[in-house]
């Protein structure tokens, strides 16, 4: 009997879940508010099914109801995309070492 | 147009590159290296969905250019949000992702032919169940984040908002989600997937009222998570791998911070989801003894004297130093204080702030090396060995009732040692107390001297009284 194709993507989400734990606790406290930051950037790949979405009205009309759903999904995740990844940049930039500069 | 095997390769290699990107986070020095690892996973996905739809007609015109208009929008309010309104950025930004989440999944019911997932009123049984998990956790997720944002932004009032039955309504609804989802699989009616997204969002509204304003490093933290949940349920139903991993990155990630923060604090998760901290009553007769209990305060060049006379200095921030915007005040008294050979570091205590890590952000926009700024943990035992401890606007977590009064609601949670320090300099407008509502001890110890003030006004007095 063949695997239903459901249970690998169970699976995968569930190691990553295990991934994920143990990825996190190793991010240093000082760095939480760029670790939201940038899951914020990265859970917005929700774009994909944005795009596949906003495609999908082409063969008639380029805008039908589900398409311009997916259109304003592209707007939303795409602000979250750039703002995510270069608040998380801004951020990060500001973390520096002390410099042993003589003033 | 590549296979659909092919896609799914990259898709996979998107989702390593994103836990490489977390991965960057474990110090300052690979952090940024990270964040591009975590932009190439973005640009992979984003370009194979492009190839494996193959269709470059005109819409596809349109797509990029919606695409510009939100990255315009995203990079514009990256650069300008200034680092004390970060909470409040990163709660819009949940929003946002719960909405994506629901626009996709009403998209999906709508259109299933465009996603494989069968057609108009006759989807696939597993897509319909995961299309309306995704959506309903999605719209829970941009309502509560709304609300969050509204009161970190001051918008709405930080004071927990409850009524009789709240928690009963709640489980009603929470119960009210399954059954519909249930009857949804059953008669594939549109009126009840609207119905479920409707109900969705007004639960997510209720669930984030009642929570007060010191519990906001949860509520942000557990807003990450559902947001994470509810990209994983749409990955189901999309059948694409690079949005269950990173789904479940997310989700995982936020569980992960609201444990820590509800850790330090010493409350259960559950108690700070049926909320209404901060909203005792209890305060009042406490208000009396306060009066009779002496209160040594002094005033800049007392303070300035206090520490230019030290050789160890510990500054404790807190959330009323990023309301003051004290922050670059403070850079200067501690460059002062060090050309006077006076060593100084920082305390931070894990729920400083209004969201995790707010406190190391702000430090570090001011410049302050992160190799001087420490944890909880790491640095509580140095305290008996300093001299100084410069408390700016910080309350509850320097409070020692905390380790010594089992009646103090506090009571467990763990706190900075402040009071071990030779002498402690409290930076506070008045003697009121913080949000947990209960009166800071430390304010009457005979090693403390009480500097009442703006935040900021008495860090640039005390510069100027350095000199």
């Amino acid at each position: 009997m063949e695997i239903d194709p459901f249970i690998f993507r169970l699976s995968i989400f569930i190691l990553s879940i295990f991934i994920g734990y143990y990825v996190v606790w190793s991010v240093t406290p000082s760095l939480h508010t760029p670790l939201m930051s940038v899951t914020n950037a990265i859970s917005s790949v929700i774009i994909v099914g944005a795009i596949i979405a906003a495609l999908s009205g082409a063969s008639d009309s380029i805008f039908n109801t589900s398409s311009i759903f997916g259109f304003i999904a592209i707007v939303l995740a795409a602000i979250n995309i750039f703002g995510g990844f270069l608040v998380t940049q801004r951020m990060l930039q500001m973390y520096k070492k002390k410099k042993d500069k003589k003033k | 147009m590549i296979s659909a095997n092919l896609s799914a390769i990259f898709y996979l290699v998107s989702g390593i590159l994103f836990i490489l990107a977390l991965r960057g986070l474990s110090s300052p020095d690979t952090s940024r290296q990270g964040n591009y690892f975590g932009i190439a996973g973005m640009i992979i996905a984003i370009v194979v969905t492009f190839l494996s739809i193959g269709n470059f007609s005109t819409s596809l015109i349109y797509v990029i250019i919606f695409l510009v208009i939100g990255g315009a929008i995203g990079a514009f309010i990256a650069f300008r949000i200034p680092m004390t309104a970060m909470p409040e950025l990163v709660a819009g930004f949940h929003s946002l992702v719960g909405l994506a989440a629901v626009f996709v999944a009403i998209s999906a019911f709508l259109n299933p032919e465009a996603f494989n997932l069968g057609s108009v009123s006759d989807i696939k049984l597993a897509s319909l169940i995961e299309m309306s998990i995704g959506a309903a956790v999605g719209a829970i997720t941009f309502s509560g984040s709304i609300i969050a944002f509204l009161k970190l932004r001051g918008i709405m009032s930080g004071a927990p908002i409850t009524f009789s039955g709240q928690h009963i309504l709640n489980l009603i609804l929470g119960i009210g989600i399954f059954v519909l989802i249930f009857y949804l699989c059953k008669t594939q009616s549109s009126n009840i997937f609207w119905t479920v997204i409707i109900i969705s969002f007004l639960v997510g509204v209720l669930l984030i009222i009642p929570i007060g304003g010191a519990d906001m490093p949860v509520v942000i933290s557990m807003l990450n998570s559902y947001s994470g949940w509810a990209a994983a349920g749409i990955g189901f139903t999309l059948e694409n791998t690079a949005l269950i991993i990173t789904g479940a990155l997310v989700g995982s990630s936020g569980a992960i911070l609201s444990y820590i923060m509800c850790k330090a604090m010493n409350r259960s998760f559950v108690s700070v989801i049926l909320g209404g901290f901060g909203a005792d009553n209890s305060s009042d007769n406490k208000k009396e003894n306060k009066d009779q209990k002496p209160v040594k305060s002094g005033n800049a060049e007392d303070a300035a004297f206090l520490m230019k006379n030290a050789s160890s200095v510990i500054i404790v921030p807190g959330y009323g130093m990023a309301v003051a915007q004290a922050q670059h005040a403070l850079r200067e008294m501690v460059d002062k204080l060090k050309k006077n050979d006076i060593k100084v570091t920082y305390a931070i205590h894990p729920v400083a702030g209004r969201m995790p890590g707010h406190m190391n952000v702000l430090l570090a926009e001011a410049n302050v090396p992160y190799d001087e700024v420490f944890e909880l943990e790491d640095i509580n035992n140095d305290f008996a060995n300093s001299d100084v401890a410069f408390v700016i606007g910080a309350n509850d977590v320097t409070n020692p009732v905390a380790k010594t009064d089992p009646k103090s609601p506090i009571f467990g949670m763990p706190v900075l040692d402040v009071e071990k320090c030779k002498s402690v300099l409290f930076v506070k407008r008045s003697l009121s107390p913080g949000y947990a509502g209960i009166d800071n001890e430390l304010f009457y110890k005979d090693n403390t001297l009480m500097l009442f003030a703006d935040a900021k006004k008495m860090t640039e007095d005390i510069v100027k009284n350095l000199d």
